[in-house]
């Protein structure tokens, strides 16, 4: 523990600058709230620049302070709606980092608004100059904020048995190529994947209504396949119809027509922002329609280590603004993470109570109070080969998508569908036998490929393939 | 067609012996279980008709009741789909842990989609079931 400093005396209400941390913004000896929210920090303060003055800077400038006295302070309870640094410590191995824990009073905030929140903690301190660089670990949000919020329009329990699917991980593929397809073509891989054997087709992140294919065509060529694999293997299937667009009034009207046309899914990107993402959570919740939400741009801001906001943290703001769906990595595909980071965003996204756990970057416990369960998404570079390894990773309730690992199937895009089904069939048909799955994997793929020619190619194509 | 509704519908249909190993599994997590049978297997059929009340309690040496009483429906509905249900009562959870099809009749249901045009290009689908 850091002691500020405390060798220049001042009266407190003087005219002029201040340090953040003798007006108040820093105070050891506070101790938190049960209802206060409570930010972790990794603070990396200029040279020269002391770290608990640079932790009750962030502290102050993410509640209440500016950069000098103002008397208008003296109208107000301040101390009450002061941000108190309680707690700054070196970051153990990282020369320069501080790891500070910053509690804000409920008062701050407004009842269920994410936009509140992240203009509160993060809108204003990240371009601090005294400061190198600045991250935002992670969050505790108490549950009397937590309250406020319904969370996902479905969870994980209603989307399964909306679905009829339990007991496995739902299998998903992204529609390749990306750009460029006309709707007809687009929607015979919609159903050549889904009769094949995935639950669901995706949309990509960037495919809105371009020039090539407008966004109303592509839903009713999306459905078309929809329909007609389900009416093949008499099972509920869904094809994530995007609707992310330039206004909320364009949105609405993508969504409308999708529940019009009997689409059980619609998706959006991170993109759109907090607002229009709370604002379609509850269009959805109001026409029953399921919410995928791809996490378009994040790595701009969740990928630096010391810079930032983890991607813990957005996906606490995704649970409580409320989505079904939230990609949260892989851990053996082609996209960044380690698999003690992304069994904390997994845990985060399913558990109802969330124990910390520094060493998979969760800081504090925290309760959901029952807040229904997002469903992680595994997307990118992933295939049938790695079964064992992606349900020893990610467990059972998980969306795996195969997006090249399915259209890319030397024998067609059904055939990749139905060799991800088996393989995931045969892998929780052995785990639940009780076998060693996970050093079996290969064996236990390698057999049910005897009876499935489609699984024995995939696993001939990808054998040796791993990204990373 | 295949009806592929179900955890393992994708894989050869399951002897009784592999029946069992998914029973020890659901036992063995305190999961209740129960059987249920239709000739119905539309998708939006949320209701199958139940065999008997859900197993509640069992131990998990006592598999061999959970099969019996798949047995016994088996034999009173050799034509209907049966299936086996695993269900996981614990907070946060109160649903299905697990649940795939142990009887398929001889010929199975399939699914005629029927279309109506509704306006601009919108389709009205209908799964209608036929044997």
């Amino acid at each position: 523990m850091l002691s500020t400093d405390t060798t220049r005396p001042r009266d407190r209400w003087a005219s002029g600058v201040t340090p953040y941390a003798e007006m108040g913004y820093f105070d050891p000896d506070y101790e938190p709230r049960d209802s206060d929210i409570l930010a972790a920090f990794r603070i990396t303060p200029q040279p020269g620049v002391d770290a608990v003055e640079a932790a009750a800077a962030v502290a102050g400038e993410s509640s209440t302070a500016t950069w000098t006295v103002v008397w208008t302070d003296r109208l107000t309870d301040y101390r009450h709606y002061q941000a108190k640094a309680y707690e700054v410590t070196p970051v153990p191995g990282r020369d320069g980092e501080y790891l500070a824990k910053i509690a804000y009073d409920l008062d701050l905030f407004e009842e269920g608004s994410i936009a509140n929140m992240t203009s509160s903690i993060i809108g204003n301190v990240f371009g601090f100059k005294a400061l190198r660089a600045l991250r935002l670990e992670d969050l505790r949000i108490p549950p009397h904020y937590v309250k406020t919020f319904q969370g996902p329009p479905h969870g994980i329990v209603m989307e399964r048995e909306y679905l009829d699917k339990f007991g496995r991980p739902l299998l998903g593929a992204t529609v390749k190529p990306k750009l460029g397809l006309s709707a007809k073509n687009y929607g015979r891989v919609v159903y050549e994947a889904l009769r094949g054997g995935l639950d669901f087709t995706k949309d990509d992140e960037n495919i809105n209504s371009q020039p090539f294919m407008r966004w109303r065509d592509r839903f009713l060529y999306s459905i078309e396949g929809v329909s007609r694999a389900s009416a093949a293997s008499g099972e509920v299937k869904g094809h994530y119809m995007n609707v992310t667009a330039a206004t909320m009034e364009d949105m609405y009207e993508r969504a409308e027509f999708a529940k019009e046309i009997g689409s059980v899914i619609i998706m959006m990107d991170l993109t759109v922002g907090y607002t229009a993402m709370q604002s379609m959570s509850r269009w959805a919740r109001r026409n029953g329609m399921i919410l995928h939400l791809h996490r378009a741009g994040h790595g701009t801001y969740t990928r630096q280590k010391s810079h930032g906001v983890s991607f813990r943290v957005i996906a606490k703001w995704c649970r409580l603004l409320g989505v079904d769906h939230l990609h949260a990595g892989t851990v053996v595909g082609k996209l960044e993470g380690d698999p003690a980071m992304i069994a904390g965003y997994y845990d985060t996204l399913r558990l109802d109570r969330v124990p910390a756990n520094p060493e998979h970057g969760i800081y504090f416990d925290q309760d959901w109070c029952s807040l229904p369960a997002v469903m992680p998404v595994a997307s990118g570079g992933i295939h049938a080969g790695q079964m064992h390894q992606l349900l020893r990773h990610l467990g059972e309730d998980v969306i795996l998508q195969f997006g090249g690992g399915t259209i890319g199937h030397p024998m067609g895009i059904a055939a990749g569908a139905t060799a991800n089904r088996v393989a995931v069939e045969a892998m929780i048909q052995a785990r639940n036998e009780g076998r060693d799955y996970f050093q079996e994997g290969p064996d236990i793929l390698e057999h049910a490929a005897r009876g499935c020619p489609e699984l024995d190619a995939a696993l001939q194509v990808w054998k040796d393939v791993t990204l990373g | 067609m295949r009806v592929t509704q179900g955890t393992f519908s994708f894989l050869p249909d399951f002897s009784d012996e592999q029946i069992v190993a998914q029973i020890r599994y659901g036992l063995d997590h305190g999961w209740s279980m129960s059987v249920e049978y239709t000739d119905d297997p539309h998708p939006r059929n949320a209701y199958w008709e139940m065999w008997g009340q859900p197993l509640f309690d069992l131990g998990v040496s006592e598999s061999d009741v959970v099969l019996r009483e798949v047995r016994a429906c088996r034999e009173a509905h050799p034509g209907s789909y049966v299936k086996l249900i695993a269900y996981d009562s614990s907070r946060g959870r109160q649903t299905t842990a697990l649940s795939f099809i142990v009887n398929r009749p001889a010929r199975e249901t399939a699914f005629a989609l029927e279309r109506a045009d509704v306006h601009d290009r919108v389709v009205r689908y209908r799964l209608a079931s036929s044997r």
